[in-house]
């Protein structure tokens, strides 16, 4: 039989305020347990929550990024559950009334776009951290990240595979970055994905029974555990079985799922609207100026940088993963003046050395006007691609200009054709095979004989000019 | 509506409220009793009314994004009946 996979996402992202979203406590990570968690993160009798305005602010601006209505009032509500990350006995989320409602999100997944839905988005606390480790028996909570504004954002299950839903995923974390509502730390937990997954036969209407898995903090483990529990539901129910619903969690170093022991009636969360707060209400002449501080979005400057500069949808969606990124193309494609030559280097060389060295863009050795500088030697034809990959090399270690580096080498292609004449001249002596074979009719020796050219040039002709001058000796 | 003895007892536990066996008779009546209130309520007609969140037709009031916050993890540690490397200890959870 052959199945589909429904895919939807839930993402857990932590807001980057410095205080808490319902207190005045700072919310910087890595600080030593507990020096970060007053009165309202402890819940002390008679303590009020407090709304951070900057929490409302971030909200709106994934709102209208989303192209989502925002609910102009919104409710807090009580999710009620005992567990000690959060003393207060509930979380207060939103639920009726989120502050964000349906949007959507445009995803690349190759060549081709696909819209998701996203149904909501509401703002929450974040509950502290249990340590289950070395306590004799107890368990230790450390209730710094208690409070910590979240928006977590929920889509529809549009997603169809592992793939989409880590374009989708990888999409929301460059416009939480992009709009500087989140600081995208994957590895600090500012950005938790959850994800639920089904099966069902390929024209089946009904979803499948999903499962959950929680807490996904890498794109990484995000495909492998869709792919496992994708396998998993598939095999269970080919063998007869059928998937029950529940919370599953992904074990990177098994590189499987499994279920989360969780105990009856964890999931009555019997929500009520928080009496301690009262309604959130956004006048308009906030949302407009939430709009006017709007920067321009990705997507936007995807279609721009295709229409602009004449790149890929794909090189457009790499070049637009975020806004050093963008920035460094767009000074680079205006400096040479060459749109679609920047977009290789910046996504092919210049990704490579960065990912090589373990460096964010913005701390690139080159910098766009000096990488600006080699591309034109590359457009004026003074050095080849090939060599300019040796010139960039070069760049990268010290801080010469391409052109220095050029002169310095002796890398100046050559385009004096009697210096190529006099090679090829070399290279059709000592290839007689090569002669007689292109002239028996096989097209393909002349690239051998081309290469040869290059060889003996050090990679310094002009691989055009060598190739009219080996056609005009050989009589072709 | 009628709550029964198994309801009541499930409700007790999600409130994490001790009520012996002997009590769930009498604490089924009461809440009885409260449903029969909300029953009333429920058969009123309020097509057209806009579902009120707060008693109160006011708004939140928001606060600056700024750190008022010291650390008195001391003071309040000196209250908490078990803790260890600056962590609060308690009955081992495990979900």
């Amino acid at each position: 039989m052959k199945w589909e996979v429904v895919i939807g996402l839930e993402v857990h992202v932590q807001l980057s305020t410095v205080s808490k979203i319902f207190s005045g406590s700072s919310t910087a990570f890595g600080a030593e347990p507990n020096t970060q968690a007053s009165v309202v993160e402890l819940a002390f009798p008679g303590v009020l929550p407090v709304l951070n305005k900057a929490a409302v602010n971030k909200a709106i601006r994934l709102g209208l990024a989303l192209n989502a209505h925002i609910n102009r009032k919104n409710v807090f509500a009580r999710k009620n559950y005992f567990y000690p990350d959060l003393p207060k006995g509930y979380q207060i989320s939103q639920m009726d009334l989120p502050i964000v409602g349906p949007g959507t999100l445009t995803i690349q997944v190759g060549e081709e776009e696909k819209v998701i839905r996203v149904t909501r988005a509401h703002l929450e606390e974040d509950a502290g951290k249990s340590l289950h480790e070395d306590f004799h028996g107890a368990t230790g909570i450390d209730l710094n990240r208690a409070g910590t504004p979240l928006l977590e954002v929920v889509s529809e299950p549009d997603m169809r595979s592992a793939e989409e839903a880590v374009a989708y995923a990888r999409g929301l974390h460059t416009l939480v970055t992009w709009l500087g509502i989140c600081d995208g730390n994957m590895q600090e937990g500012s950005f938790r994905v959850d994800a639920n997954v089904s099966v069902r036969p390929f024209g089946q209407a009904e979803f499948g029974t999903r499962c959950e898995i929680k807490n996904l903090n890498s794109f990484r483990f995000l495909e492998a555990a869709i792919n496992y529990e994708v396998e998993r539901q598939i095999e269970l129910i080919e063998d007869g079985g059928r998937v029950v619903q529940e919370t599953r969690l992904y074990d990177p170093d098994r590189g499987e799922t499994r279920s989360m022991r969780s105990k009856e009636d964890a999931h009555d969360y019997r929500y009520f609207p928080d009496p301690d707060l009262l309604p959130v209400v956004i006048p308009e002449s906030e949302i407009e100026a939430v709009k006017a501080d709007m920067p321009e979005l990705p997507a936007a400057m995807k279609a721009r940088f295709i229409a602009d500069y004449g790149v890929s949808a794909y090189d457009g969606n790499l070049l637009t993963a975020s806004r050093d990124i963008a920035g460094y193309f767009e000074t680079l494609a205006k400096v040479s003046g060459q749109g679609k030559l920047a977009a290789n280097w910046v996504n092919g060389e210049l990704a490579a050395a960065l990912n090589r060295d373990g460096l964010g863009i913005a701390q690139s050795p080159i910098s766009a006007e000096r990488l600006g500088g080699l591309i034109a030697r590359i457009v004026d034809n003074t050095i080849s691609s090939k060599i300019a990959k040796e010139v960039f090399e070069a760049m990268w270690q010290g801080s010469d200009s391409a052109d220095a580096i050029i002169d310095a080498k002796g890398l100046r292609q050559i385009t004096d054709s009697s210096a190529i004449e006099a090679i090829v001249d070399e290279v059709l002596a000592a290839n007689q095979k090569s002669v007689e074979e292109f002239r028996a009719g096989k097209e393909k020796a002349l690239n051998a004989l081309v290469g040869q050219v290059m060889k003996a040039s050090k990679g310094k002709a002009n691989p055009a000019q060598a190739q009219d001058i080996l056609k005009k000796k050989l009589g072709a | 509506m009628s709550l029964t003895h198994q309801d009541v007892a499930r409700i007790a536990k999600l409130a994490r409220i001790a009520v012996t066996h002997d009590e769930i008779e009498s604490v089924g009546a009461q809440l009885n009793t409260i449903f029969g209130l909300i029953e009333k309520m429920q058969a009123v007609n309020t097509d057209g009314i806009e579902p009120m969140a707060h008693p109160q037709e006011v708004s939140l009031r928001l606060r600056d994004d700024v750190v008022t916050e010291v650390n008195q993890r001391e003071a309040f540690q000196a209250v908490a009946p078990q803790v260890e490397g600056g962590l609060f200890l308690v009955p081992k959870v495990i979900e």
